[in-house]
């Protein structure tokens, strides 16, 4: 027997109890955003809105009721969407631009690149329909390149939050951090598991359960997929730890150094391309700092396809299964 | 005016030399576009805009010019320093390591005067119509000034940014289109056509101008009249024809002389047909 089936075979006998995360209601990360940004826009008359059409798809529509002179309808033009938003900049407005992640970001790179991070001004770049989850419209709104594309850019923040909770919080936080920001998230609804009253900091990972076996750090959808596979991992005598990286640029590098340098191993989880993602970031922190075998839980380099949001996290390997597979074979992997 | 119109044509004067030694300093650069916007920039700057210098990026309470063709930053910085944005000998740093004189305008390096990078182009008119939204927001009755390319306009960003400034009244924004017809590759005509511009403006539900670019009389003109048709409903769209290179006579209504640097010869050449009463840099 090998010192690492040996590992596998004690482990076994143990029991472990991992954080409980009850949940009592489903709700879409979007209407998170929805409820932040009525609350960002209580809170400061400078938070303006722009549509590209897609008002109810962005749950915009609290906003635009409370606030209809700080609502500006751009029309199916979302180039010019990014522009206008960073010229209302100028007079010191904060405009939170609202499309699909695809439209957000691979449509409008130029844009955003030009008009928004090179010359330094205050956008939230707020994007729906994220990855795979979409669902039914498939590949073409599927996009799964976004965080590479927008981490890419020197200055911008990029923000991919869990649930309803985190994702109403992380929208009022970021009206109040001065800079370009990519805010991601999704379309289906998910368990409410994080707090109602967190406060959000942005660059500041989330521990969701410790553990000593294996560092999971997962952001977006893939942190409830992530809790559900530790519940089972506990049950098989793994002991998880689980840490929400909600963002990802800039990265939370001492909080995933302090974990790693106990679990000596690592599985990441996204929900997007496993080139150029959160997977990439983390990995770049361990070859610098301490390297470690790590697995990626992410799409293998490809397109998505039309299909229900279950069906597709299962077929591209993203969902509780495959991050529990991940984890037996990182475990395996240690030294 | 008179007095007046001596002084603009003479501060033109030296900002052409100042184009033309700017462009030869660091052997690359847009000269063409630059000379041929000189008068314009010169009377937006010294006589149309109410603007201030000691340079404050909200800019409220004033006049905001956007330069959306980003490559004639020779003209712009030229015009800048004169103005008193930034000291003139700062000129010689252009497109140099280090220097905040980058090849295409940027806000990255904290020049006065500069709100917006531009150089890839069609970006400027919506960035333009964000800043005019602003201004209409916060109860601010100044204007905003953008320049464009005719060539600019074969990019698809420009008509969106087209249909959405009339459909909201963006009427404190007046555009104008540097009509020189000429681009890179060629005539603006041979290259791909922009057709009737004045009628596609209209149709898009601007109130359209014409003026002489390279007569400093007729921009003043036009400018002011641009700006009595303003808070009326439309955005304004002023197409001005111009030279490419207007000022020194071998670099005259052709495209050649777009991105090319006189070499020394070429710059005295330059230099003699540009005698002025000012100090150069």
């Amino acid at each position: 027997m090998t010192q690492k089936t040996r590992f596998l075979k004690e482990a076994v006998s143990v029991r472990y109890i991992m954080k409980k995360y009850p949940f009592t209601e489903k709700k879409d990360t979007r209407s998170g955003f929805g409820a932040g940004l009525l609350e960002a826009g209580k809170k400061n008359e400078n938070v303006v809105a722009l549509c590209a059409d897609l008002v109810g798809s962005l749950k915009m529509e609290a906003f635009i009721k409370e606030f209809p002179e700080r609502f500006f309808q751009i029309g199916i033009a979302e180039a010019n969407m990014m522009g206008i938003a960073a010229g209302m900049t100028i007079g010191g407005k904060i405009p939170f631009t609202g499309t699909f992640a695809n439209f957000s970001t691979g449509r409008v790179y130029d844009q955003i690149r030009q008009s928004i991070a090179y010359s330094d001004k205050n956008v939230k770049i707020c994007a729906s329909h994220a990855g795979l989850t979409l669902g039914e419209d498939g590949a073409t709104h599927q996009i799964l390149e976004d965080i590479g594309l927008m981490k890419m850019l020197p200055g911008m923040t990029v923000i991919n939050p869990c649930d309803y909770n985190q994702t109403k919080a992380a929208t009022i936080a970021i009206a109040d951090y001065h800079g370009p920001v990519y805010l991601r998230f999704g379309r289906p609804v998910v368990p409410i598991f994080t707090d109602p009253d967190q406060k959000f900091e942005i660059g500041k990972a989330w521990m969701v359960n410790e553990g000593k076996d294996v560092s999971i750090f997962a952001t977006g959808h893939l942190v409830w997929e992530a809790i559900l596979a530790g519940e089972k991992l506990a049950e098989m005598g793994i002991d998880a730890e689980i840490i929400n990286i909600h963002t990802i640029k800039p990265l939370d590098e001492a909080a995933i150094l302090k974990s790693v340098a106990k679990t000596r191993c690592v599985v990441t989880c996204e929900e997007h391309n496993r080139l150029g993602g959160l997977g990439d970031s983390v990995a770049q922190v361990l070859v610098k700092n301490d390297p470690l075998p790590q697995e990626y839980i992410a799409v293998d380099d490809s397109f998505g396809e039309s299909g229900k949001p279950a069906d597709l996290m299962k077929k591209y390997g993203l969902d509780s299964e495959n991050i529990i597979q991940a984890v037996q074979k990182v475990i395996a992997r240690k030294k | 005016m008179n007095a007046d119109l001596n002084k603009l044509n003479s501060i033109a004067k030296q900002v052409r030399r100042d184009i033309v030694r700017m462009v030869h300093q660091c052997q690359s650069g847009h000269p063409g576009g630059s000379l041929g916007c000189t008068d314009y920039l010169v009377a937006l700057y010294f006589h149309i805009m109410n603007h201030k210098t000691d340079f404050n990026m909200d800019g409220d309470g004033e006049d905001l010019f956007f330069l959306s063709n980003g490559h004639i930053s020779p003209v712009f910085y030229s015009v800048l320093a004169r103005s008193g944005y930034f000291d003139v000998s700062e000129l010689a740093t252009f497109r140099k390591l280090n220097s905040r004189l980058q090849g295409h305008p940027t806000t990255h390096e904290g020049l006065p005067g500069v709100r917006i990078a531009s150089g890839s182009l069609g970006q400027g008119l919506s960035v333009a119509i964000g800043a005019a939204l602003t201004k209409k927001l916060k109860g601010d009755s100044s204007l905003v000034f953008t320049l464009h390319g005719d060539g600019e306009l074969q990019e698809g960003q420009i008509w969106e940014a087209a249909m959405f400034a009339p459909h909201n009244k963006v009427d404190n924004l007046i555009s104008t289109i540097d009509y020189n017809g000429q681009q890179i590759d060629g005539p603006t005509e041979k290259v791909l056509s922009l057709g009737n511009l004045k009628a596609k403006w209209e149709a898009f539900g601007w109130d359209v101008m014409e003026m002489n670019g390279n007569d400093l009389e007729d921009v003043i003109r036009g400018l002011e009249l641009a700006k009595s048709k303003a808070f009326k409903g439309k955005p304004i769209m002023i197409l001005m024809q111009t030279n490419m290179g207007h000022g020194v006579d071998f670099m005259m209504g052709s495209h050649k002389w777009h991105g090319v640097a006189p070499n020394d010869e070429q710059l005295q050449l330059a230099l003699d047909q540009l005698e002025c009463d000012m100090e150069d840099y």
